[in-house]
């Protein structure tokens, strides 16, 4: 009998949602970062390619949100604090003393858990933010509000309601706000912290569907505990355990056929 | 593999395994028992193979609809997803190869007391022997999750295709040679070709079992040696 060639092949493999020829936006190079004595993060290495959603899961501890903090250095709020390696933003050493924080933070916009808008209006809840950074003449202010308004999917919502109070809106809008605040000062990533923990599914799907649409503007990282929501709007997925790095891979092959079983355990809900 | 924290998970994806080894169970016993009954002109048995058929289209919608209800409930991922589609797909491919050995046993009633030639049905037989060996490696390599067991599988099917290839001519020969063959020998035919497409049933399993296990799917070409169709017969050969 002749031998036969086992050609396998995998949907997985070829999966064009992830798009590793993406040039890379962010590279975490040997990130460890601390609580006082505690190290939250071990010697992570990590792509984040441009234009491209990467999710991060793992179990309550992890070191995922810790990780998303140190992309803006928010964590910097606390003296007890620090994270040492290197985080390359288009090349540029952001953990660098040299860094202009509230630069970094206009270049790298985060929407937290909780909806957070500010006590005032809807417009100036969006002006505050680019007037933190920019001077700009009214008109030309009004058209960045509805242009940030219309890219959170808000503006049809709020154009009409726009100098009632921000803490007026339902949590999905206030979401979408607090993304749309973000946007606004036109940032190139945006981290989003488990975004929808706090929303209703359908709140939740108009957020996903925005984030699909940001998605050819803006890089995306997002911590989730939602495995599903993970799969659904991540191109790449990150695993992190214990404050490393397990595993790292297209989303569709972390979902269907993780290499690590570690990775396999916690996505199937065998894990502890 | 280690438990689910939600431990009736578990006893769902169970479940699916277990309806689906007592349905190659079932099919197991109907196809060497229509064979049988092919060969030995035993109606009750045939009768018999019949009778079973409808407990295995129970259990195949019954593990259809507990691997839905599965992906609604539990939205699994991974190894868990592969193992509920594979357990929509094996249950699919094992109910056919019970369709297909009721239809012999049918076709043994149909027969009934015919002149048999010996040749034929022990070719026949043999055929049965080899996918019966099939069917049976298959669900071992499944209830295993032994891959190479299935890849064993799927490579040898084509010996059966060749067998088929071979009983067919020897069917058109007899046919040609007196009209009144045509009957029983047409019916042998489509034994032939029942146990022909069962074989190809336990290749399919086989790649899904190769696809559960590894996350990969197989190459679309099978080796395949089914000449039947190139097949021509002379007249007075």
């Amino acid at each position: 009998m002749s031998t036969i060639a086992l050609n396998t092949s995998s949907a997985v493999g070829k999966a064009a949602a992830g798009n590793a020829e993406a040039p890379v936006r962010i590279a975490v190079r040997d990130l460890n970062f601390y609580y006082g004595d505690f190290r939250g993060l071990k010697d992570i290495n990590l792509d984040f390619y441009d234009r491209q959603v990467t999710a991060l899961i793992g179990p309550s501890g992890c070191g995922k949100s810790t990780l998303l903090r140190t992309f803006n250095r928010i964590y910097s709020l606390y003296p007890e604090q620090r994270a040492d390696g290197e985080i390359l933003l288009d090349g540029q050493n952001i953990l660098s003393p040299s860094i202009d924080v509230n630069e970094l933070r206009a270049r790298v916009g985060m929407v937290f858990q909780k909806p957070t808008p500010f006590p005032m209006s809807i417009y100036d809840n969006i002006a505050f933010g680019i007037k933190l950074y920019e001077r700009l003449p009214k008109s030309e202010l009004d058209g960045r509000v509805e242009e940030a308004l219309r890219k959170a999917a808000l503006w049809d919502e709020a154009k009409d309601k726009l100098r009632q109070s921000g803490m007026s809106l339902s949590g999905g809008q206030q979401q979408r706000l607090c993304i749309a605040r973000t946007i606004a000062q036109k940032p190139e990533v945006i981290l989003l912290d488990e975004p929808t923990s706090a929303l209703d599914p359908i709140s939740t799907g108009k957020i996903e569907e925005l984030i699909e649409q940001l998605r050819s503007e803006f890089t995306i990282v997002i911590v989730t505990h939602n495995m599903q929501q993970a799969a659904r709007i991540s191109q790449f997925t990150a695993f992190m355990y214990l404050g490393e790095l397990v595993e790292f891979g297209p989303t569709t092959k972390m979902f269907m056929n993780p290499a690590k079983k570690q990775t396999q355990d916690y996505i199937t809900g065998r894990f502890g | 593999m280690s438990e689910h924290i939600v431990r009736s998970y578990d006893a769902d994806l169970q479940g699916l395994r277990q309806r689906i080894a007592e349905m190659g169970g079932i099919a197991e016993k109907m196809l060497v028992d229509s064979v049988s009954a092919l060969a030995r002109h035993d109606k009750p048995l045939a009768q018999t193979v019949i009778a079973s058929d409808p407990r295995l289209d129970v259990l195949h919608r019954e593990v259809e609809e507990n691997a839905i209800l599965t992906i609604a409930r539990r939205q699994p991922l991974a190894v868990d997803l592969r193992e509920t589609i594979s357990a929509i797909r094996i249950a699919g491919d094992v109910e056919r190869i019970g369709d297909l050995a009721k239809n012999i046993a049918k076709r043994a009633l149909a027969i009934g007391d015919d002149f048999q030639p010996h040749k034929i049905v022990v070719g026949l037989r043999h055929m049965n022997d080899l996918v019966m060996g099939q069917l049976k490696d298959v669900l071992d390599a499944y209830a295993q999750k032994d891959t190479a067991k299935a890849l064993d599988v799927w490579k040898r099917d084509g010996a059966i295709d060749a067998l088929y290839t071979s009983l067919f001519r020897e069917l058109l020969t007899y046919m040609m040679e007196d009209p009144r063959n045509i009957s029983f020998c047409t019916h042998l035919l489509f034994c032939a070709k029942n146990i022909e497409r069962i074989g190809d049933h336990t290749t399919n399993i086989a790649e899904t079992v190769h696809y559960l296990v590894t996350a990969e799917t197989l190459a679309i070409d099978r080796p395949k040696n089914d000449r039947s169709i190139d097949t021509t017969v002379e007249a007075g050969a």
